[in-house]
């Protein structure tokens, strides 16, 4: 089915002759550009022929709404996160992408039921699920280990500093999960305004023990200084630290929050066909599990999930450091993003009055 | 050589007899007209030595704030794409109970634009009036999409009952023209109700106010410490012999050409509880493990971060007066009897003002805008207005709220710069 996919649009790609054989990706850089590029682009050429440039952006969804606006789109397909595809779907800046494009799963289950729910939407096919876990530094706790989210709020028992994302989204839903509630009744709840109540309330109890970070590297750092001795942070800036940098840092997976990252395609995008071509490439499930093996964020495919192999130049297997990974979704909570596209700036707003007061 | 640009050709007249008509160039042209020209000539001449610069202001200034002025009273996501809701809205008063025509039209304007893929758009911008509106709008549209049956009052309240809140309505009419002044209202926590009075937002929504407030006075306070931080230095500067005042201004200047990031970074090294001031404080006994001072995330941190940055603002236009002081004043004050201070107080202080208004009016302005510093070492309590702007800027990409901000911002600057002007006169302004 891949085979005769990529043969046919070769094909086509040859029969227009003049067509520049070639995709514009745009990433984000870093560990996780690296990944794109290892993974997903390097392979495809090798296969193709095709031509794969890869640029960096802080946040390519920025960009994309700057291209399309000014009638210069020059990214065939772009990595944004699932809220943003929603927005940019919605507003019109993003092709619709035909779920028949995708490869099926080696046994024959078909892309849409092989993905988990909302990894393909509209504009959107996912290639990844980060998120948001707790995690402590060891060597400050000798005796008893934070295991529970309502440890990561128990200053008496577990002290020190902590150290969160300083805004409402996934410090809500972490509040009420330490709070006792359980992770499929935590958005019903944030919808009442009770239910944000009792979010704030529970923030409160810590808010003077708590550094707010805003760029992904400052957890890790901050641990690394003993300026905090936990953190909520994201898994993969830990995961590196950990191997990387060999930090005694623990990831606690219960209480997490996932979310996912995936390929849209900018309105008006110059090479259509081999941006389809890549996105079906790059999302068949080999490939998908070969891009986990780079940095720790799961494949939101699950016959990908089953086979994703060793951490890249180590004998360690990948699979117990993903988010996805069975053990590890205990307590997860997937992040609503159509709640977040709604409540985003009330509760931003909300939470920017809470830390002023 | 006489041209007939060249003013000096007038003085050859024509001829001699004709006395009573106007003075003529060579080629007939009157003297005057020829004069015009010429000077025409040497004024564009100018202007296009100065056109690079005049391009590049207008295109790199001018048209940003301007476009960005435009941005805080101008967003018609919503106008533009629900055009007969609009039209609706305009025709009645506020407060006015929604008809059937109005849902007609509502309903027309939603199947339209859930066609145009701008229900989003739409959806985003009634969310900054009314959060949790957006997928009322989204969800609504994919259901119209699919088919809506007259009347479509009882249609739409059927796909949602909140189509009947006359919150909403309020909501919609205030974003039913394109010009609008909800922002401004929403940057000093106001807002418009269903009946269209201006009323303050609920109590744990309201921060902007708070935030404009704290920015003013930690920008009043940093210019404060840095004026009583560099005036000595200043003046110690400006009374050395030259070549060890130059070996002294390395100090100042170094910092001073160091990134902002950089010092900025090195201020957290230092004050962190496990940092090198909290170390040795610990380390000579004066405080204990558990007692470690929380000296940064919080506004102590942004003030002393933001002090030390700014502090060569302050003492660079003072040096420079201080340095054209003639000693002999103080002096001569000394001989007629003055104590120190009194010459201090009555003849050296006001000679410095020039320098001291300049410092403090860059000291100030630089402070009210700052971001970086804040956003890193500013912890909660020490985040200023800017941090805001850039919430919304790159988070919420309200650029509009961000905009309404920001001209809030500019506009203090400009009113601070007209009482300097007023107070102490901007020619009198020493910048160096």
């Amino acid at each position: 089915m891949k085979k005769t996919l990529i043969l046919t649009t070769a094909l086509c790609g040859m029969a227009f002759g003049a067509s520049a054989q070639e995709v514009n990706l745009l990433s984000w850089g870093g560990a996780y550009g690296n990944s794109h590029l290892e993974a997903y682009a390097k392979p495809f050429e090798a296969e193709t022929g095709v031509k794969v440039t890869i640029a960096d952006a802080d946040n390519p969804a920025t960009p994309i709404k700057a291209m399309v606006e000014a009638g210069n789109v020059t990214a065939d397909v772009a990595s944004v996160e699932y809220a943003d595809a929603v927005r940019l779907c919605d507003e019109g800046l993003l092709e619709e992408i035909d779920p028949s494009v995708l490869v099926a799963a080696e046994d024959g289950t078909g892309a849409m039921d092989d993905y988990i729910e909302g990894g393909v939407t509209d504009c959107f096919v996912g290639t990844d699920v980060y998120s948001m876990v707790m995690v402590y530094d060891d060597s400050k706790f000798a005796d008893a280990k934070p295991s529970t989210p309502a440890d990561f709020f128990d200053t008496e028992q577990f002290p020190g500093q902590r150290t969160m994302r300083k805004g409402a989204k996934f410090n809500l839903e972490f509040a009420l999960m330490a709070d006792g509630v359980p992770a499929d009744e935590v958005y019903d709840l944030l919808e009442t305004p009770e239910g944000v109540d009792r979010a704030f309330a529970k923030l409160d109890t810590i808010k003077d023990n708590v550094i707010w970070w805003e760029a992904g590297a400052q957890p890790p750092q901050l641990l690394a200084d003993g300026e905090v001795s936990m953190a909520y942070a994201f898994n993969g800036r830990i995961f590196d630290a950990v191997m990387n940098d060999d930090k005694p840092f623990n990831i606690v997976w219960d209480g997490q929050i996932y979310e996912m990252e995936g390929w849209v395609i900018p309105q008006g995008a110059p090479n259509m066909d081999e941006a389809l071509q890549f996105i079906a490439f790059s999302t068949a499930p080999a490939n998908q599990a070969r891009a986990a093996e780079f940095i720790s964020y799961g494949p939101p495919r699950k016959s990908a999930a089953a086979i994703v192999g060793n951490i890249e130049g180590t004998e360690e297997p990948m699979g117990p450091h993903l988010p996805t990974t069975e053990a590890n979704m205990g307590n997860a909570l997937g992040s609503n993003l159509d709640f977040w596209v709604d409540y985003d700036s009330e509760l931003n707003e909300r939470f920017n009055a809470w830390l002023a007061g | 050589m006489a041209t007939p640009l060249d003013p000096h050709a007038a003085i050859v007249t024509e001829a001699a007899g004709i006395d009573d008509g106007p003075l003529r160039t060579v080629d007939g042209q009157p003297l005057e007209k020829a004069l015009a020209r010429s000077s025409r000539a040497a004024r564009r001449r100018a202007f296009m030595l100065v056109l690079p610069l005049l391009a590049f202001i207008v295109i790199t200034f001018i048209m940003p704030i301007g476009q960005m002025l435009y941005r805080s009273v101008h967003n018609d996501g919503f106008a533009a794409n629900m055009p007969q809701i609009s039209a609706w809205f305009a025709e009645t008063k506020p407060g006015t109970e929604p008809d059937e025509a109005a849902y007609a039209a509502l309903a027309a304007d939603l199947l339209a634009s859930a066609e145009a893929r701008s229900i989003g758009v739409v959806g985003t911008r009634i969310n900054y009036e009314k959060s949790g509106t957006r997928s009322l709008f989204t969800s609504t549209g994919r259901q119209v999409r699919r088919g809506i049956e007259p009347p479509y009052r009882e249609a739409l309240l059927e796909i949602d009952d909140e189509w009947g809140d006359p919150e909403l309505w309020g909501a919609m009419r205030n974003v039913s023209s394109a010009y609008t002044d909800s922002f401004y209202l929403a940057s000093i926590d106001r807002t418009r109700n269903a009946q269209g009075e201006i009323e303050r937002v609920e109590e744990h929504r309201r921060i902007y106010i708070t935030l404009f407030m704290r920015t003013l006075a930690l920008s009043a306070l940093i210019t404060a410490l840095t004026f009583i931080l560099g005036f000595p230095v200043a003046h110690l500067l400006a009374t050395l012999p030259i070549r060890k005042s130059n070996m002294l201004m390395i100090l100042v200047l170094l910092p001073f050409w160091t990134s902002l990031l950089v010092r900025t970074t090195s201020w957290m090294v230092l004050l962190q509880q496990q940092g090198v001031i909290n170390d040795t404080l610990v380390w000579l006994g004066i405080i204990d493990q558990q007692g470690r001072l929380q000296m940064i995330y919080n506004q102590i941190g942004t003030i002393v971060a933001m002090t030390h940055i700014l502090l060569p603002f302050m003492i660079l236009p003072l040096y420079s007066v201080m340095r054209t002081i003639n000693p002999g004043y103080v002096r001569a004050a000394r001989s007629l009897g003055a104590t120190s201070w009194t010459a201090f107080r009555r003849i050296y202080f006001p000679l410095t003002l020039p320098g001291l208004g300049a410092g403090a009016l860059l000291v100030f302005i630089l402070a009210i805008g700052y971001y970086i510093t804040p956003a890193l070492v500013g912890g909660s309590s020490g985040q200023l207005i800017s941090n805001m702007i850039a919430e919304h800027m790159t988070g919420t990409l309200n650029w509009s709220m961000a905009a309404a901000l920001a001209a809030i911002l500019l506009g203090g600057v400009l009113i601070l710069y007209w009482i300097y002007d007023r107070l102490v006169g901007i020619d009198n302004l020493k910048l160096g």
